[in-house]
Parts: C-alpha cells; structure tokens; sequence
C-alpha cells in the first residue's frame, strides 16, 4: 500500500520539511543515508541499501565508493539501478572486476567499510535472517538465501541495517541465522570474531521506518533516535521484545527538501522503493 | 575448426537428462535463449546450478526440467519471489525440488575449486551461522599452518557451463565487458561449455585485444549465434535490463495456470530465438538499446618482430 506524500513543495524549513510532507520510506532512506558519512567504501545490497547509498554518495558521502557484488567498484549510476547487477553501475565506473576478486580480494581481503543489509528478521543482537521462514526442510515462506549478506555480515569491518519495523520482522528468535550480528552478547559476539579471525566486528546501526538504533555495550540494539511522526508506542506495537531506549531519545531530523528532491527527482523517480 | 551450430544442435548434442547445468551470468548475460531450448526439447531430472536462479530457472523448474537447484540466492532481482519455485519448495506442488544451498562466495569458491582440480576452496564465512547445519557440504577445517579455523566448500563440475557473451570466433574464443560474474569459473570447472553470442567475429578480432578474452575455443563445445539471447536480462553495450518483464513476471509465475499459458506462448509457441525477438516487436527492442555510446579507448600492444 502506497503511503500519502504531500507535494514536494510543501513548505519546508531550514530543518526539514514538516512530518506529514515526506513518507516514513523517504525518512527511513535519508536517515540511513546520513549513517554513511566519513565512511569510504560501502559494500551495497539489493533493495533499500541500494537507494540508500546512493543518496548518501550525492550529499554526506560524496567520496563513497560503492561496491557492488556483482562486480563493480567505484560505481557512478547515473540512473538508480533496479537491481545489483544494472549496466549502469558499470558504465564509469573505476573497475569492473569477477566475482572471485570482488569477494576474495575487496571482501575478505578487508576493503570494506560498511556492509549494507535488509532482512526479513533480526533479533535484538543484530543476527538476520534471510533464509525461510519456519523450519528449514519444510518452510512456510521460502526467502532468497543468504546471497553475499553471510559473508559480508563477517568480513566488512562494520554492518548497517535497513528495514521496516513489523513484530513479524523485529522477533525475539529468529528462524534461521543467515548473518551473524552480536551472537548472544557482545562478549562472546567479540571472543568468537577474535578467535576466528573475522575482520568485521558487526552491526552497528539499525535503521527502521520508525527509528535509528545503535548497540549499547552488551550488545543489545538500543533506540538513539525516532523518526518525527512516530511514537513510542508505535516502536513497541512493532518489535517483538522490550526495546532499551536512550538515556536522550532524538529526533531524527526530517528531510530537507534537498534530500527529498534527490530521491523524488533523481533517485527514484518512479515511487519503486519510495511507496 | 568451425564449433558454430544451431541453438538446437548445440543443446541436444550438449545436454542431456539428469545432467548438472549451469546457465551463469550475474543480472548480466543470462542465455535465456538456451534454457528456452533446453525447455523445447523436454529435457528431465536436470540439476540447476546458478547463484541467482533468477527468472530463467524459475521458467526452467515450472517446466518441469530439474529435480534439483544448487544456488546461493533465489529470488527474483530488484522485484520479490520466484513463485514457481516456490511453490515446489513449500508445497512441493507439483513435486518436492531438492535445494542444495550456499552463499554467493561459497558458489564461486565451488567453481573455482572444480576449475582448478582442487578438492576443496576455504572461504572466510558460515562462522556461528545456520547455513552449515542446512547444507552439511559446508564443512569447517583447520588450517595446517595455525589454528585458524575456516569453512570448506566442495568443487562443482557442471556436466555442461552455457555462457553468454558480447562476441567469440568460430572456434569459440570469448570476449566479453560489463559484469563477468564467474563465468570463466563455471566455464572452466565444466566437461562440456557452450558459448552463445551476440555477434560471431574473425579471429583477428579476439587477436587485437587478448586481455579481453575470458574463455579460449580450447575448452569450447558449441558456438551459438543468438542475438538478444539474454533477454530479459541484458548485454553491456548492446541492450538493456528489460526491467518491466521483470516486475510483469511476478504476476505471471504467481499463478501456475498463467505460467503454463506464457510458456504455450513464449516457449514452446516459437521454435527459437529469431521468432522470440520478432514476436517481441521491434518497438520493445528499440527501447531496450543504451541511451548513448560510451566507447572504451583503445590500447596499445605494440608489434614486437
């Protein structure tokens, strides 16, 4: 279902424009977006990230080289590419390399700054599901599989997350873990990428429709922020456990018109990750 | 010597029931052509193997050519499910389809260790994960210099690698730009590889530019000239993604009885490529040509006598 979005006219403020001017997408895929700041290379799943990324390489980001599992490095779309695997994420691009060295070399060799991932379950240490729902030999809903997710989610040295938030989504026990986050705790979560030799060290921002949460020091997804429009009510009606909160809970900034113009002009013109 | 045959020739005399078939090609350079072939002639108990079992696998399974899919991600790129398998994976409606799983770099580790004879290719992945315990071919190991634990992934041999490319000479010498996925691996892990191509050059041409070439007439089967043979997927340079069949795709496979109509239609209504592309209209092709050049420089190799 497509959510009401006012016109992009709408009067906006230096601040960003007012709650009921932009969609909860739009919120969720600018504040993401801003995540990325300072950071260098990202690693750019199919979806969400996909946009996500791309906003942030034309405003906080603009040094962002984004590297896609298909192959490309340092890709420049000049349109939004539907998927992973777009000709225009190699057209201008600085290499256009196989796949064994996009995962050998850039992957496991430690390149990658943040791995950027959807899900169709998380619990509250950041392990994701992206497998099935249900038991595996006889799912209830068969998902796409891990993909690169598994292995990004141990070798870039940090994962963000971007989902909307459901109790079908935010679970206590995940069905079936397809990318390690935290493990049970931080402790052992960073004991176990120590011994093993991960290069990661997890998940570090989980951005929802409703919110923007980082781990606190057990390990544990913690709301720093909530969207303007949302209550804490909402954030509880939609997460499967009792989420900590900040000692501060922000608010997000909204939009400004500029980020809004960028994805409703430029990026996705078409409404097809907007709506 | 001339590998040039028909689409038809190249599949009968290349594939065969119960054979493990890899149609690879990352998004890019999917030969829809040959699966569409592989459908017309009826061939069973296949085992698909592909990272992305993508729109091409999804017709290949509702048409009842596999048993089996060994793959790392399954669901169609950018839009949602593949329904058909789906459908025989949660309801084995109309029969159950064994999964073999794995994640992306495990598939192109599997290639890799198949094309270069080696037992096994360790990766840096499956730590603390469900995947092993799904698929107990995922298997950790030690490492013989230290104590570092690692995972193992088994080579894959497909019988047959079928590979799409921008161009090749008449004894299969391949060329190819944009995303090259890992079909060098799955080429050369493979008994037998057939090449399709946009274009069929001379030989000099594959000579004026080596580091282009991806897979050498050496390990080549079949030359098969299809242009628009990836379609619905895309070719560098030549055409684009067609997106919209994509998206149209989902309603399609959603439903089992339209599926069967479309395959009537699109599939075992034509009797090869040529007609496919005809019956698209040259209007939809028009539309999927690049909105402009964007031409490589030339290199120089220098004559050295």
């Amino acid at each position: 279902m497509s959510e009401p979005r006012a016109a992009a006219n709408t009067a906006g403020t230096a601040s960003g424009a007012p709650a009921s001017a932009f969609s909860k997408s739009e919120m969720m895929i600018v504040a993401a977006a801003r995540e990325l700041a300072g950071q260098r290379v990202c690693f750019v799943g199919v979806g969400l990230p996909n946009i996500a990324v791309n906003l942030a390489r034309l405003t906080v980001a603009p040094t962002l080289e984004l590297v896609y599992e298909s192959g490309a490095f340092g890709s420049k779309p000049a349109r939004l590419p539907l998927s992973i695997g777009d000709p225009t994420i190699v057209t201008g691009a600085t290499a256009a390399v196989s796949m064994f060295e996009l995962f050998s070399f850039y992957l496991q060799g430690g390149l990658v700054d943040v791995g950027f991932l959807g899900a169709a379950q998380i619990d509250r240490f950041g392990n994701i599901n992206s497998t099935v729902i249900g038991e595996y030999e006889h799912p209830k809903t068969r998902l796409p599989g891990s993909g690169g997710a598994c292995e990004i989610a141990i070798n870039a040295r940090q994962v963000f997350v971007i989902m909307r938030q459901s109790k079908r989504s935010f679970v206590d026990r995940i069905d079936f873990r397809t990318s390690p986050g935290n493990l049970g705790g931080a402790e052992a979560a960073a004991r176990i990428r120590r011994e093993q030799g991960w290069l990661g060290r997890g998940p570090s921002v989980v951005v929802t429709d409703l919110g923007i949460y980082h781990f606190d020091d057990s390990g544990e997804m913690r709301l720093d922020s909530i969207h303007p429009g949302a209550t804490l009510e909402q954030i509880r009606d939609t997460i499967g456990w009792e989420p900590r909160l900040a000692e501060t809970l922000a608010t997000t900034p909204s939009p400004t018109p500029e980020e809004l113009r960028l994805i409703r002009e430029q990026l996705d013109p078409e409404g097809a990750y907007t709506k | 010597m001339s590998k040039v045959m028909s689409m038809r020739d190249a599949v009968a005399a290349n594939v065969h029931d119960g054979d493990v078939v890899a149609i690879e090609g990352f998004t890019h350079l999917i030969c829809f052509a040959a699966g569409h072939e592989i459908i017309r002639q009826r061939k069973r108990d296949l085992t698909l193997a592909r990272l992305t079992p993508d729109l091409i696998y999804d017709q290949m399974v509702a048409a009842g050519t596999a048993r089996k899919l060994v793959f790392s991600w399954l669901g169609n790129p950018g839009v949602g499910g593949l329904h058909a398998i789906r459908r025989r994976v949660e309801d084995a409606d109309p029969a159950p389809l064994e999964l073999e799983e794995y994640s992306h770099f495990g598939m192109v580790g599997r290639y890799t260790a198949g094309a270069s004879n080696l037992p096994f290719f360790p990766l840096r992945s499956y730590f603390e994960t469900d995947l092993p315990k799904a698929n107990p071919l995922i298997r950790p190991i030690r490492s013989p210099f230290g104590d570092e634990m690692v995972y193992a992934v088994p080579p894959l041999k497909p019988d047959v690698t079928i590979v799409h490319a921008q161009r090749a000479d008449a004894a299969g010498n391949t060329q190819m730009w944009g995303l090259l996925g890992c079909q060098k691996e799955a080429a050369f892990a493979a008994k037998r590889v057939v090449i399709v191509v946009e274009e069929l050059v001379e030989e000099a041409v594959i000579r004026a530019d080596p580091n282009r070439t991806v897979i050498p007439g050496l390990i080549v089967d079949a030359v098969v000239v299809e242009p628009f043979g990836a379609h619905p997927s895309y070719v560098q340079g030549s055409y684009d993604r067609d997106n919209h069949f994509y998206r149209d795709w989902d309603a399609i496979a959603r439903d089992a009885a339209t599926l069967e109509a479309w395959l009537d239609e699109w599939v075992y209504g034509v009797d090869g490529r040529a007609q496919y592309v005809e019956k698209l209209g040259a209007e939809r092709v028009a539309g999927l040509k690049p909105s402009g050049q964007a031409l490589s420089g030339a290199v120089e190799y220098g004559v050295y006598r």
